[in-house]
């Protein structure tokens, strides 16, 4: 039987609070962690089908125009352009196969083919040396350059900000910009397709399965129950993977075509080029705030960029609607279509940058008032969404920023530019965490066997974030099981379809699948031990009511299954969900050469419950290590003629790497959001970036006086704010 | 050609493309997945594996230049039930979560330790001969060859650090 809930309304009793296994939240081992640390989890292009051929994309030479015919490919089995293979990757919960026919370019480095050939080193000698003619196109490829598009419904005013700004005690008006950025994770894309008559299965590194089968069998023109996709372990998406991408669409045509299976998988330097970037951003940010500094005007002018005719654009001012209070307040969200690679979701989509920039802002107004930026902060949090006058769902800022102030030691902070330690100047700097909360339909099935096991089965995917461990944790938890004697098992479109893995609803979405499942067989043990469920005490294996106590395996007679459906209702738009945190950095930068080094870390988070503290604080870990990449080091140039990415690998591309990231503190604020289903549980994946760049930038500031609006904050930048 | 690699302590005969890299040689034709390609150009460190005890990377290894030498992957320090103690500490403090760098973050830091233990310097030392502390500083230094994406640098020092000292105590 199917428990179904849409969440329209609040939920008070902490049901898991109430349970006796003690699992819940506790800091376990990740359950598949075993297979990781001794090379034995196998990702995308890891499994061995006997017969398998070797494919290569092949890649456009013109940022634009048309393919007029390609060469031959002596040693290769095969060349193939077929016109469903696609020119860029699908978007986040697509329905859809995204737009197809690669003999249409419409960037350099679009994939127009793919060379298959028996082993891995021919096909890639074919792929780089394949003749291709084109008919090039003029576009544009610089955002600046194009007349931009100016959405109706991305775009918001209440009041009059000019006038605030111009009656402010205190006013600042700057720009900001960020370059493109990439996801970056450590799987390359890639994907093992296999037909067994109509039907195929494609093995594949993907975030969402439930949408990418509907992309993927639209892409295909094949019915949905003709695909199976697998993706039990996946190398890290950061929403590289949330939609279908070339390599497997092009595996699944191959190996149709050969007859035999086919392996593709991008090169890094591909990944650079197919999966999505985030948008480089133009921020025009104006505050304006009374002597006191109450803000009274808000301003976030945004420029993006994107392909034309893709929907997706960086939603660069999502939390700005509600983050500070003022009465006039204004967001203006421009896009220029032009040439560049596809724009999509990179991890916190939005407020990873917009977050980040509008902290400075608030870092250079405080600056401005002569207001410590904590102050600031603290004077302006709304009591209701200030734009829709909704309630918060839960509202922990003002928490986050106290206790982050007392953990890092604030009030050690020195004034601007008056503290160094030999060549390094040494600086503290702040900013508030924000990101939107959301849950998406999400179904799971649980089997509670004789013996006292559980079988948690749903198409979820773990992608790093602990998917095994906490669905495992929730069912231990609520059939009353030691976690070692649940299995789950992910990944498989066989399973009831889920919410995936991208913008921080996994772990809520199809935690609470789980938990309605395990609420169902609750239900029917409570009937074999003729009590309500409310009164079942389930526990290592042991159902108790009142003075009644008796065995699972007594109760249970071969398997109990039972499936949770959760799908967001009401609370959805009747409050404002999100999740709040605060960001804490010490910084020591070099008076000759301008480098930075990040001393200190520490964030404070909220996010409704945690279901694992180990597996959540390695999620915080990694996004505030995203912040220091925005920061300092991440850039996706592009080459002003063809709009190509220029620092298209991992040497030019520069993610953090250990020597960056010094020991991170993180802290949690114990919560339970009501308003989010009965987990009480909230995203986590990405509130660790939002406004993580911020504090590294405002301390970099504090250290030593220079502001730098235009990201990374690179030596060289740096040094050309110093004072001679 | 004919080439033999000295796997994990066992003798593997291939026939393999010249330009067959260690690494596809591993991946595609001994199916050891457990070395893991990331960006194919010696950016990342995923492929990180030990040869005669030395970390290299191995897709910048052809396989032929392996012939004759002691190769050791992840496959070769542990298996899920008997973890070498690096791969313990790894999993106790979470020094992972996609895992896909994780393999090559192991090897390195087992021939990291190796080379600390032999009195390799490395750019923040305080001296040129040693002996060395195994501070945050050090050890994330020596590591920085390994990216991880998912940034779990704080678990992995913690972890390594953890490690050598059980190594250490073990020895004393």
């Amino acid at each position: 039987m199917t428990r179904h809930l849409r969440v329209d309304g609040p939920t008070h009793d902490d049901r898991l609070d109430q349970m006796a296994q003690g699992v819940i939240g506790q800091p376990l081992n990740r359950l598949e962690g075993p297979l990781k640390v001794s090379g034995r989890a196998t990702y995308a292009a890891e499994a061995r089908p006997r017969d398998l051929a070797y494919g290569v994309l092949v890649q456009a030479a013109i940022p634009a125009g048309t393919v007029l015919d390609i060469g031959d490919a002596p040693g290769a089995l095969a060349v193939i352009q077929d016109k469903r293979m696609i020119r860029y990757a699908a978007q986040g919960l697509d329905q859809k196969g995204p737009t197809s026919g690669p003999d249409r370019v419409e960037y350099m480095g679009q994939s127009i083919a793919l060379v298959v050939a028996e082993t891995f080193e021919a096909a890639r000698h074919a792929a780089q040396t394949i003749a291709v003619r084109y008919k090039p196109e003029e576009v544009p490829v610089d955002p600046e350059s194009v007349t931009p598009e100016l959405p109706p419904k991305k775009q918001s005013a209440a009041g009059d900000v000019d006038k605030a700004m111009r009656e402010a005690a205190f006013a600042l008006d700057r720009v900001w910009r960020t370059p493109s950025q990439m996801a970056a994770a450590m799987e390359p894309h890639a994907a093992i397709a296999e037909w067994d008559g109509d039907h195929v299965t494609i093995r594949a590194a993907l975030q969402m399965l439930s949408s990418n089968r509907k992309q993927m069998a639209d892409a295909l023109g094949i019915r949905e129950s003709k695909l199976r996709l697998l993706s039990p372990y996946v190398g890290g998406g950061f929403g590289s993977k949330l939609g279908i991408n070339a390599e497997a669409v092009a595996a699944a045509i191959a190996a149709r075509e050969l007859g035999r299976p086919v392996m593709v998988a991008m090169t890094r330097q591909q990944v650079f080029d197919l999966a999505h970037r985030r948008s480089e951003t133009r921020q025009r940010i104006r505050l304006a705030c009374d002597a006191g500094g109450r803000l009274t005007g808000i301003g976030h002018d945004v420029l993006v960029s994107t392909l034309p005719g893709s929907e997706f654009t960086e939603p660069v001012a999502q939390a700005t609607p509600f983050t500070y209070q003022a009465a006039h307040r204004q967001v203006v969200h421009a896009v220029a279509r032009i040439h560049r690679g596809c724009a999509g979701s990179v991890r916190a989509p939005g407020e990873a940058v917009g977050v980040t920039v509008f902290e400075c802002a608030m870092d250079e107004l405080a600056d401005m008032a002569g207001i410590d930026p904590v102050d600031l902060r603290l004077k302006n949090i709304p009591d209701v969404e200030p734009t829709t006058g909704r309630p918060f769902s839960s509202h922990k800022l003002a928490e986050a920023l106290r206790e982050g102030a007392k953990r890092f030691g604030w009030s050690d902070r020195r004034p601007t530019g008056q503290r160094a330690e030999g060549e390094w100047f040494i600086g503290m700097g702040m900013a508030a965490a924000v990101r939107v909360n959301m849950l998406q339909e999400s179904r799971a099935r649980v089997t509670l066997v004789q013996d006292g096991h559980a079988i948690v089965e749903t198409d979820m995917t773990d992608i790093g974030t602990g998917t095994y461990t906490i669905l495992g944790q929730l069912a231990a938890e609520m059939l009353g099981l030691p976690p070692d004697r649940v299995e789950v098992r992910l990944g498989d479109t066989q399973f009831p379809p889920a919410s995936g893995s991208g913008g921080s609803f996994g772990a809520a979405s199809s935690g609470n699948s789980v938990f309605l499942a395990c609420e169902e067989i609750r239900g029917q043990i409570a009937k074999a031990m003729g009590c309500n469920e409310a009164d079942l005490t389930l526990q290592d294996g042991m159902a108790r009511a009142g003075n009644i106590v008796r065995s699972l395996s007594e109760l249970v007679n071969g398997t109990i299954t039972g499936e949770g459906h959760l799908q967001p209702g009401k609370t959805e738009k009747s409050h404002r969900q999100a999740t709040w945190g605060s960001h804490w950095a010490e910084v020591a930068v070099n008076r000759w050469t301008g480098e930075v080094r990040v001393r200190r870390m520490m964030g404070v988070f909220a996010c409704g419950r945690v279901l694992n503290e180990k597996t959540a604080r390695s999620q915080c870990l990694g996004g505030m290590s995203f912040g220091i990449g925005i920061a300092l080091t991440e850039a996706l140039e592009h080459d002003p003629r063809d709009g190509h990415a220029v620092s298209r690998d991992l040497a030019e591309y520069h993610i953090p790497t250990h020597a960056d990231v010094p020991a991170l503190e993180v802290h949690f604020l114990p919560e339970r959001d009501a308003y989010v289903g009965p987990l009480q549980a909230k995203g986590l994946g990405e509130l660790g970036i939002c406004g993580a760049g911020a504090a590294v930038l405002n301390a970099i500031h504090n250290a030593c006086g220079v502001r730098v609006r235009e990201l990374p904050a690179t030596p060289d930048k740096i040094i050309a704010g110093m004072d001679p | 050609m004919q080439i033999t690699l000295h796997l994990n302590g066992t003798s593997h005969p291939l026939d393999v493309d010249p330009r067959t890299t260690l690494l596809d040689a591993l991946r595609h034709h001994l199916g050891l997945t457990g070395t893991k390609k990331g960006c194919d150009h010696g950016q990342c460190g995923a492929c990180t594996v030990l040869m005669d005890g030395r970390r290299i990377n191995a897709c910048l290894t052809l396989a032929c230049m392996a012939e004759g030498h002691d190769i050791t992957t992840i496959e070769g320090l542990g298996t899920p039930g008997n973890l070498s103690p690096l791969q313990q500490q790894f999993l106790d403090h979470d020094g992972f979560q996609c895992g896909y760098c994780t393999p090559g973050q192991i090897c390195s830091a087992t021939g990291m330790l190796e080379e600390i233990a032999a009195g390799w310097p490395s750019h923040v030392s305080d001296s040129l001969d040693g002996p060395y502390d195994l501070t945050h500083a050090e050890i994330a230094e020596r590591m920085s060859g390994n990216l991880c994406r998912c940034a779990a640098y704080t678990n992995i020092v913690a972890a390594i650090r953890q490690a050598a000292q059980g190594t250490r105590e073990d020895a004393a």
